[in-house]
Order: C-alpha cells, then sequence, then structure tokens
C-alpha cells in the first residue's frame, strides 16, 4: 500500500487521514494484507465457496406489517430535523 | 455519409408490491408523512439486524418463472457501499453473483408486426433508499427515509436494442407482465417502475461496441424515449465532429428536455461489494419453486393468444387489451355482460382509453365503470340508440349522470324506429328538396348510391338524430327508388 492507495480508501471511506500518519496507516494496513495473504496460500482447490462463515441458511419474515410510527422518539436524536424530515448538509447531484 | 447502429441496454428497477419492507416489518404503503414508516432497521440504528421478507422472494420467483429464466436457489445478499444521506447504512444491500433470477428472455413486439427476443442478463432483489429533497431548509437538504428498504428487483437486459421504439417497447412488456403477476403496482409516477439506459452507437455493419453512456431514473415510457433519442444525436454527432463518447452516468430532465453529465468514469465509485455477514445465503427449494410456478396467473402474450382465440379479436386489438391487467379484466367484464366482444373492445380501445387519457386517469379509477359501459353497449346492440348518440350517453356517463338507461330515458334519446313516423319524415324531406331529388334521378346507378347519403343530414336533423339510420335508409331508398 503506497500513499496514493491510502488516500484513495479515506476518500472512499469518507475518513481524514492526516498526512503525519499516512505513513503509519498505510503500514498497518500493509501487515493486515499480509495476513490476508497468508489465507489466500491456503490450498482451496475444490472447495465450494461460503458466502457466510455460519454453516445455516437464512429464515424468512412473513409479510407483515409489525413496526409503527416512532418517529418522534427517532428525531429526538437527529442533529436536525423539520416537517418531519431528516436535515442534512445540503447534497447536489 | 456514415450510418449508424444505436445499441441500447436497460436496467429496470421494479418496486415490488408487497405490504412490508424487505428487511423490516415497516409499511411500504404510498404517501404517508415523512419518515413515519422508517423504523429501527431501514434507519440503521445500532444494534439491529435485517430480517428478508419471503413475500419479496416469491414475487422476484414469479418474475423468473415468467421469463423463463433459472431461479438462483442460493441466492445471497452483498454490501455495496457508498455515501449518500438518503442510504443510512452507508451501503445497500443488493445481490451480485448469486442473484435469485439468471438469463431469461422477453419477447417484445415491433411496429411492423414481428417479434423479437430481449435476453435478460439477470434480475436480483435489493433495496431502495430514501427520498433526498433539495427545497431550501435554510441551506440543508431534507431526508424522507419512508421508501428506504422498500423491496426491488433491478432488472439488467443484454445490450439487444437497436432503437429507442424498441426500448420502449421492451420497458412496456416488462410493465406489462409484472402487472399481469401483480408483483408491482406499475404506478410509474409513483416510481414504481424506474429506468437507466445505457446507451452507445457503432458504425453499421461493426461488430464491437462504442463507448456507452448511462441515463438513469427515467420513470415514463416517453421520457425514456425522449433521452434516448437526445442521447443517440449527442452521441453521434460528437463522434462526426471528430469528438470521444465518454464513459460518464447522465441525467435527462423532462420538463427542460435537456441532459447533463453526472459524474464520468474516473470519479466513478468503487462500491467495494462484499457478503453482507447480517444476512445467511436464501435457499429456495424445488417444491417451494413448483408451488409458485403452478399458481402464476396468465402472462400477456397467454391472454393476447386467448383474446384472438376465445373472442374473435385481431391479433393487434387483443394485444393492446391484454397487455394491461386492469384493461383486460375491464374489457371482459363487459364483454360477459354484453355479450359482444367486438364492441367492447372498440369501446375500451376508443372512448374509454381517450377519456382517461385525457384526464391522465388510470383504468381503476374509470369514472365509467365495465358494467355501465356493458349496459351502454347492451342498447347499441338492440338499436335503442345509434353509435352516434350511444357517444353521447357515454359523455353523460363519464360525468356521473348514471347508468345508459337511465340517461337514454332522461334525455329521451331513445332511437326513433316507429315505420309511420320515419315515413312521413322521408316524405317532408323529399318533398323540401326538389333539386337533390332531380339529382339522384338523373345520376347513374353507382352514383345514386352516394347521392342517397345527402338525404340523411336532413332527415337527421328533422329528428334530432335519432332516427334509426338502418331503418331510415331502406325507407328512402324505396321511396326514391319508386319514383324512377
Amino acid at each position: 500500500m503506497d500513499r496514493s492507495d491510502i488516500a484513495k480508501l479515506a476518500e472512499l471511506a469518507r475518513i481524514e487521514v492526516s498526512e503525519a500518519t499516512v505513513d503509519e496507516v498505510a503500514k498497518s494496513i500493509t501487515d493486515v494484507l499480509a495476513l490476508v495473504d497468508q489465507l489466500q496460500a491456503a490450498d482451496t482447490e475444490g472447495v465450494a465457496p461460503m458466502a457466510h462463515p455460519l454453516d445455516a441458511t437464512q429464515r424468512l419474515r412473513a409479510d407483515q406489517v409489525s413496526e409503527d410510527n416512532r418517529r418522534e422518539q427517532f428525531q429526538t436524536q437527529a442533529p436536525a430535523a423539520e416537517q418531519g424530515l431528516y436535515l442534512v448538509p445540503k447534497v447536489i447531484d | 455519409m456514415m450510418e449508424w447502429e444505436t445499441v441500447i441496454g436497460l436496467e429496470v428497477h421494479v418496486q415490488l408490491a408487497t405490504k412490508t419492507k424487505i428487511f423490516s416489518g415497516a409499511s411500504t404503503a404510498f404517501g404517508a408523512a415523512p419518515n413515519t414508516q422508517a423504523c429501527a432497521i431501514d434507519l440503521a440504528m445500532p444494534g439491529t439486524l435485517p430480517v428478508p421478507n419471503e413475500q419479496a422472494f416469491r414475487y422476484a420467483v414469479m418474475f423468473g418463472l415468467a421469463i423463463d429464466a433459472e431461479i438462483g436457489k442460493c441466492s445471497v445478499f452483498e454490501r455495496k457501499n457508498y455515501f449518500y444521506p438518503d442510504l443510512p447504512k452507508g451501503y445497500q444491500t443488493t445481490q451480485l453473483d448469486a442473484p435469485i433470477v439468471g438469463p431469461g428472455h422477453v419477447e417484445i413486439q415491433l411496429a411492423d408486426g414481428s417479434t423479437k427476443s430481449i435476453r435478460i442478463h439477470h434480475a436480483h432483489l435489493e433495496e431502495d433508499a430514501g427520498k433526498s429533497l433539495h427545497e431550501d431548509f435554510h441551506g440543508m437538504s431534507g431526508i424522507d427515509l419512508n421508501r428506504a428498504g422498500t423491496p426491488l428487483i433491478e432488472i439488467v437486459s443484454e445490450p439487444d436494442m437497436r432503437s429507442s421504439e424498441e426500448a420502449v417497447a421492451f420497458a412496456r412488456k416488462l410493465h406489462s407482465i409484472v402487472t399481469s403477476l401483480g408483483i408491482c403496482d406499475g404506478e410509474m409516477s409513483q416510481g414504481s417502475m424506474r429506468f437507466d439506459v445505457n446507451v452507445s452507437v457503432r458504425l453499421k455493419g461493426t461488430e464491437e461496441l462504442g463507448t456507452r453512456t448511462e441515463t438513469k431514473n427515467l420513470n415514463s415510457f416517453k421520457f425514456m424515449e425522449d433521452a434516448i433519442k437526445l442521447e443517440v444525436e449527442r452521441q453521434i454527432d460528437l463522434i462526426e465532429e471528430g469528438g470521444e463518447v465518454v464513459q460518464e452516468t447522465r441525467l435527462y430532465n423532462g420538463e427542460t428536455k435537456t441532459a447533463r453529465s453526472m459524474r464520468s468514469k474516473e470519479e466513478a465509485n468503487d462500491y467495494r461489494y462484499f457478503p453482507c455477514p447480517d444476512l445467511l445465503p436464501v435457499e429456495l427449494d424445488d417444491d417451494y419453486i413448483d408451488a409458485i410456478r403452478q399458481q402464476l396467473p396468465e402472462l400477456p402474450d397467454a391472454r393476447q393468444a386467448r383474446f384472438v382465440e376465445q373472442h374473435g379479436l385481431s391479433d393487434y386489438d387483443a394485444g393492446m387489451l391484454a397487455a394491461d391487467a386492469a384493461t383486460a379484466q375491464f374489457f371482459e367484464t363487459a364483454t360477459e355482460q354484453c355479450g359482444d366482444a367486438k364492441l367492447a373492445a372498440n369501446w375500451v380501445m376508443g372512448e374509454v382509453s381517450a377519456h382517461l387519457n385525457n384526464e391522465e386517469k388510470g383504468i381503476k379509477d374509470s369514472p365509467v365503470t365495465a358494467l355501465q359501459l356493458a349496459g351502454l353497449i347492451a342498447r347499441i346492440k338492440d338499436n335503442t340508440i345509434s353509435n352516434k348518440i350511444a357517444k353521447q350517453v357515454f359523455e353523460a356517463m363519464w360525468n356521473g349522470e348514471g347508468d345508459a338507461d337511465a340517461i337514454i330515458e332522461a334525455k329521451g334519446l331513445k332511437q326513433m324506429s316507429d315505420t309511420g313516423e320515419l315515413e312521413k319524415i322521408v316524405d317532408e324531406v323529399i318533398a323540401g328538396n326538389p333539386a337533390m331529388v332531380e339529382d339522384w334521378l338523373a345520376s347513374d346507378e353507382k352514383k345514386r348510391k352516394k347521392k342517397m347519403g345527402g338525404f340523411m343530414g336532413p332527415i337527421m336533423k328533422a329528428t334530432k338524430g335519432q332516427a334509426n339510420p338502418g331503418m331510415v335508409n331502406q325507407i328512402l331508398s324505396k321511396k326514391l327508388n319508386d319514383m324512377l
């Protein structure tokens, strides 16, 4: 991982990585990737890929409304709300 | 002059008509006050876990069976990571490598009557995002998360369409299929179906695909057609002027009929998909799939064939009536009641459609019911009223003035079928128009037939349009011929 990889990841994850810590972050992520390399060295020939570590299948739910309106309660935790809407810094596509 | 070929592929988002969200028990009803149907799971509150809705899977499987696709017996949810305020989790739960519906195909009918098969690459289940309202809240955006978590299937076609007309025919066919299955309400104005179109152009005869652009979020067939035409023109102009098409996402504005670039590939997101650890693989067995197959409702193509066979309609008329499940139902109810499929078909495709289009209403909101229409057709059939008067009665029915019989009675529109009375009027018209009679007598046999029509105007005028046209014809013909 070089500095530009870190900059791109930080941008995608919307995380600020200060100039001073870039090298340190690059090193720790490289260490993690070394672990991944070790895993990838394992022989998986003939082993079906798993989508989940648990050997189980998903239970499904019946299509019945079970949640009622708790907007007032939820919005007490929002930094800003108005006319029932959550307010966020202006987004323009 | 270079000849260009257009290549179009579609990604279609279809909101499934479930009562609740795909991963939570919050209601999906349209039009509720903002955020009153956004529960803790939809808001991505810490500690919540998604539980998938069985009905969403059932609906997706129904679609897969309808397009003759392989059903994914083990489907896996993935996280598609990106940041946007209408996506509280910071990722969309969707499917990638193991979707619920595999490759299939949809037949479309072209203007020349031929059919074409459009391949479906796959269709996957995913959740819808919320809505951002950019009206000014003191320089901030308002977020409504009622739509967040609404189940969608995203249908991805192969780039098999060669014109905007084909793309629209395909989109309409999908609309027809999902509404016939009852898995989507088909309300385009409410965003129940949204289209992303991938467009590229290449020189006719070449194999290699040109660079494509994607125009996102078109929510009407008209906008889709216009957006494609505009984009094709832009790309051809660009290339012919020596430029190059850039792979980018574009936004079309239906109001101004213009489009602009939203983001180019360089800025494109890297979604960093990975299997969602909160959800186990969903396994469906053959019994489950077979049971759904047994209960599949009639599909548009089968319905069209049945209308031709059972009601003696033309292919074209049958296709028009069979495309939409509600219209087909309306037509069949009217036919059953009045016993005349041809008349019922003409009225549904004619006056009913015209009035609905005019008022931008769906057939479910038609002020004239199928039974009322049948009542009107019955009076045409038994010669109580003429076709022309029937239109007048229909207008009154549309305006809520009651059933056909009541309107005919109240307005005195009953057709005049009294022989004696009609003879009297015909005599008067013949006596009052000596020049026309002279002219008729002087004409040869061929022209006489045509010129007899000239007497109909004054006769209809004298009877306020209520004379039985068939009877008038007979009487008039006899009287004139007697003068020869």
